[in-house]
């Protein structure tokens, strides 16, 4: 691989991760718990496919071979997508949704931290603005979390029961092709091992304050960077992309 | 061939309203950055509130149409990311035209993380002008927006959120 096939990939990764954690998000659209929280939900997934938006169109740059933010997105296939697994897994009550945003949003506040000091400037322009977005859908997913881990007994044993379920696709959130490493060295690429112990921190208060506990004897299963997802992903993928397999070419 | 300058292109487009706050206009916003005349094409910088901001594609949209109209026909809208927008950019002219509108103003100080995380104390409420009010929602009708409301005279109210 050349170094701009690594870019290449390295800049889908997050974008596909944004896109696909966006896509889960804006299914509560017409299902939420009360207007407001459908509102919140809808307007960060927003900000993510918004964000996936930005990268996909420098992916395109990068790739230079013509193709466009939605070809990337809409017609590739399941194997093609690197996006984190625990973005993909179903949405589940809402509690699973808001516990899932929070592991997910403290990992977006520590990344894009990171990211901003990128010597890409692309990178780094699209991490600043995504920083402050992701500072703002933390304190939101946190509070859920918090007021339903602490809330009654079944919102409590429901919380429960997602942090078990989720807790397993959090080793891949920080997984890194050894190519990246050469990204890394040149200033471009964020070292996830480099936050690793800020973000277990800073989770495990938010989960402390909650009154849930971590599992300690979870599996971990990862493989998103080599395109091996969960049942989930293809699923989603057939929804999301059928307008464009429908008609080809289609523009808004 | 471009017989306006950059300053006269920058006056035209001036007065193109924000899409979704309509009293208030792209320039004050701090949405448009740079106009550039590069042989026959005008380019305009323009940079996103938020990363998702829907409003994006009307205001470049409106760019183009605004420009095509005074007899440029080759307008290019490129997207900025840096500098990163910030709600600092909006003029005290800006804010005060937001309050008249029904919307607090975001507090000049979005450095201040305790902005970011919606630790302001004391938000105006643009009816009545109490200081004695709530947060009932992080996030509004736009993007760009959280909901409140007002103990004193009851009336519920967006704010303008501070990034
Ligand atoms: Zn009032």
């Amino acid at each position: 691989m050349n170094k701009q096939e690594t870019l290449f990939n390295y800049i889908l990764r997050i974008a596909d991760s944004q896109l696909i954690l966006g896509h889960r998000l804006s299914e509560w659209t017409g299902h939420g718990p009360m207007l407001e929280e459908e509102l919140a939900s809808a307007n960060t997934a927003l900000d993510l496919i918004g964000q996936a938006n930005s990268l996909y169109a420098y992916a395109t740059q990068v790739e230079g071979k013509g193709r466009t933010e939605d070809d990337l997105a809409y017609l590739r296939s399941e194997r093609e997508f690197f996006n984190h697994l625990l973005s993909e897994q179903p949405r589940g009550d809402f509690g699973f949704s808001m516990l899932r945003q929070m592991l997910c949003d403290a990992f977006d506040v520590l990344f894009y931290s990171a990211l901003m000091k990128s010597s890409d400037n692309t990178l780094s322009g699209i991490a600043a603005k995504a920083y402050k977005e992701s500072q703002y859908h933390l304190r939101h997913s946190s509070s859920w979390t918090e007021r339903l881990g602490d809330g009654t007994e079944e919102s409590h044993q429901r919380m429960q029961n997602s942090l078990n379920e989720l807790w397993r696709f959090t080793d891949d959130l920080f997984a890194m092709r050894a190519a990246d490493l050469e990204l890394v060295n040149t200033g471009i690429a964020v070292d996830t091992s480099s936050f690793r112990e800020a973000w277990f921190k800073q989770v495990s208060e938010v989960l402390e304050r909650a009154t849930l506990t971590i599992p300690t004897h979870a599996f971990m299963q990862k493989g998103s960077l080599e395109g091996r997802h969960t049942e989930h992903l293809g699923y989603l993928l057939a929804e999301m992309q059928s307008l464009h397999r429908a008609i080809p070419g289609v523009k808004w | 061939m471009i017989t306006k300058t950059v300053e006269e292109i920058k006056t035209l487009l001036s007065v193109i309203p924000d899409p979704e706050i309509p009293v208030i206009t792209i320039r004050d916003l701090g949405v448009l950055r740079e106009v550039r005349i590069v042989g026959d094409t005008v380019e305009v910088d323009i940079t996103p509130t938020y990363s998702g901001c829907p409003a994006m594609k009307a205001i470049s949209q409106d760019i183009v149409k605004v420009l095509n109209e005074a007899g440029i026909e080759r307008v290019n809208v490129k997207e900025i990311y840096q500098p990163v927008w910030t709600t600092d950019w909006l003029s005290d002219e800006a804010r005060e035209k937001l309050r008249l509108y029904g919307i607090a103003p975001p507090e000049k100080t979005s450095s201040d993380k305790n902005a970011i995380l919606g630790k302001v104390k004391h938000l105006a409420c643009p009816h009545c002008g109490s200081i004695d009010t709530e947060l009932v929602s992080q996030f509004g009708s736009t993007a760009c927006k959280a909901l409140y409301r007002c103990l004193s005279c009851l009336e519920p109210f967006d704010h303008f959120k501070c990034i």
